[in-house]
């Protein structure tokens, strides 16, 4: 077990440094000056060369790496050109945002597809299960941004029930905050729990056909009890795989889905960042993102671990 | 194909054009995979309208009969956009796989082939790239050389490296220790010709099957990249982008949105279908089981 772990989070650590390495290396081959680009056309060479010593530009490459990775790690992301104070701050307070955003759509995400999936599975074959599964199907190919403009439609525009967009920010209270939320989580969270739902019922249909399960019915368990407690349980290791890798899609979709509700979030900075071409904002909030998803990567292959015994004896 | 024990792909058995057409999935998918594809190759020569020409008192226009599908913003046949967008779509979800295949899969079957160390870089690399998925690629790449539609065939094509490597590992694994191998090995045959004659004919359908899913992942992550204006930049048609100027016409014209994106749900499900129905039809072993 301890093996194990130590294992998987030497893994974890490496991608992360050559994660790092990559990012700061594609960032490297930009063309142009840095500084030049922040001070335009008119700067002078002198107040240029300034600030090519101020950002630390005309040291080796191999020092500049190290100073922003070891920056990174004290969580000093460095300044943003265009609004002039420190990116950690800019990302804490966008992250207020976009973390709530990923984490509702997470659980809801879970909250559906998993009932379905086991659902689809207990009585496969009927018409009950043809209908849910048309459904994912439907679900796996509409795009979340789209399905997010037919919820705006819908709910906003139409019924009126959620605002369209924006966000009041937390200060208004807990309620209109996740209010504002809402809609932009579920699509999020639909199109992925499609899948999800999916997998669910596969992995159940699978471990429903082994010897354990019938002896389980054999003794006297009733059929709900054996689908929840002994199939599911059994069925966690594929379904927690892919709600892992589904993270990292909900991560970039939050990208998108905030550019569709005018959320305040990661995802609008960062696109903001591109156009105004702030490199180092979009340089650590990439690195963050990366960062996230291979902790989600690590947190699920160590939760195989306890998920499964039996590969807790093994290693 | 050397010898013939070796042959034991399913898709050159006589019955396989048989079976495909009972496959309800796979009839159903190719059925709307060929209507799209059609659609696009005619946007070639011919669509109702020109969408270069802008005639903004025609703007904003609900279906008729003169524009099927009704115009946008600037007067433009709503249909000729989509039409010209599926080329658009086709193309960069198509140049993403033929990326993912053709970096992935010698990956994937060198990494077969000589396990050990090489084996565990080849995986290490693809944890990695994984971690990058393709809007964040497509940020940095469009970080630095501003948006397109090329860099976002680079980024979903970088995606699909991984994808591919860990199925023809996989595939080309369960090969190696057969019989069949171990005696081309014994005829003196080395390791890239084994892999070129032997285990690649054996793990096409698999990729084949993983081609289609990673088609259908392209054209929504296409999307996607368009609606965020990380695509194909306007004029050019695109259905991402359609999307992006209807939102902001949602009041007044929600046909605006519905059109482009009934036409993302139709190819992606057809494609999905298609894939479901290949699969099926080429490893019989997992039918019913999805």
């Amino acid at each position: 077990m301890t093996r194990y772990v130590a294992q998987r989070l030497l893994v974890g650590l490496a991608t992360l440094i050559f994660a790092s390495v990559l990012v700061f290396a594609v960032m490297e081959i930009l063309p142009g000056d840095p500084a030049r680009l922040m001070l335009g056309i008119d700067a002078t060479e002198d107040s240029v060369r300034a600030l090519r010593e101020q950002m630390g530009l005309n040291l080796p490459v191999i020092q500049r790496y190290l100073h922003w990775a070891g920056g990174l790690l004290v969580g000093d992301l460095g300044r943003s050109i265009t609004y002039s104070v420190p990116v950690l701050e800019l990302v804490a307070e966008r992250a207020a945002i976009s973390v709530p955003l990923a984490l509702l759509s997470l659980v809801l995400l879970t909250l559906i597809a998993i009932p379905v999936g086991v659902y689809a599975a207990a009585v496969r074959g009927t018409v009950g299960d043809t209908a849910v599964m048309g459904m994912t199907q439907i679900g796996v190919a509409i795009p979340n941004f789209w399905f997010a403009l037919l919820l705006i439609y819908l709910f906003a525009v139409w019924l009126r029930w959620v605002p369209a967009g924006g966000f009041p920010g937390w200060s208004a209270g807990i309620w209109p905050g996740l209010k504002a939320l809402l809609l932009p989580a579920i699509a999020l969270a639909l199109p992925q729990a499609a899948i999800l739902s999916r997998v669910t019922r596969s992995a159940l249909i699978d471990v429903l056909g082994e010897d354990f399960i019938r002896t389980a019915r054999a003794k006297g368990l009733g059929r709900r009890a054996v689908l929840w407690r002994h199939a599911l349980r059994n069925a966690l290791i594929p379904v927690v795989t892919i709600l892992g890798l589904q993270f990292a899609y909900l991560i970039a979709g939050t990208i998108i889905i905030e550019n569709v509700f005018y959320l305040p979030g990661i995802g609008r900075l960062i696109l903001q960042a591109i156009t105004q071409r702030d490199l180092i904002v979009v340089e650590s909030i990439v690195m963050l993102l990366v960062a996230s998803v291979i902790l989600v990567n690590l947190v699920v292959d160590l939760s195989y671990a306890v998920i499964d015994p039996r590969l807790r004896a093994r290693a | 194909m050397s010898d013939p024990e070796a042959i034991t792909d399913i898709q050159t058995s006589p019955g396989f054009v048989a079976r495909a057409f009972a496959n309800r999935s796979f009839v159903a998918g190719l059925a709307i995979a060929a209507l799209v594809a059609v659609m696009a190759a005619i946007s070639f020569f011919w669509v109702p309208y020109d969408v270069t020409y802008l005639p903004v008192t025609n703007r904003i226009q609900v279906p008729s009969q003169a524009h099927w599908l009704g115009t946008d913003h600037f007067g433009r046949d709503i249909l000729s956009m989509i039409m010209i967008g599926s080329r658009n779509s086709i193309a960069v979800a198509l140049v993403a796989v033929g990326i993912g295949m053709g970096v992935g899969v010698p990956l994937g079957c060198l990494a077969a082939a000589r396990r050990g160390w090489l084996d565990e870089v080849v995986m290490r690399f693809n944890d990695l790239i994984f971690a990058f998925p393709a809007l964040i690629s497509a940020i940095m790449i469009a970080a630095i050389f501003g948006p397109g539609a090329i860099n976002a065939i680079i980024a979903i094509g970088i995606f699909n490296i991984p994808v591919f490597a860990r199925v023809a590992r996989a595939g080309a694994l369960a090969q190696w220790p057969r019989e069949y191998i171990m005696s081309a090995q014994v005829s003196g045959k080395g390791a890239t010709r084994i892999t070129v004659e032997h285990i690649l004919p054996n793990i096409a359908n698999q990729l084949m099957v993983q081609g289609t899913i990673q088609f259908a992942l392209g054209i929504l992550a296409e999307a996607g990249l368009a609606y965020v204006g990380l695509g194909a930049q306007p004029p050019a048609p695109s259905w991402g982008r359609m999307l992006f100027d209807a939102q902001t016409r949602m009041m007044i014209a929600p046909h605006l949105a519905l059109f482009p994106g009934f036409a993302i749900v139709f190819t992606v499900l057809g494609l999905n279908l298609l894939g479901d129905g290949l699969r099926d039809v080429l490893d019989p072993r997992l039918r019913g089981e999805r």
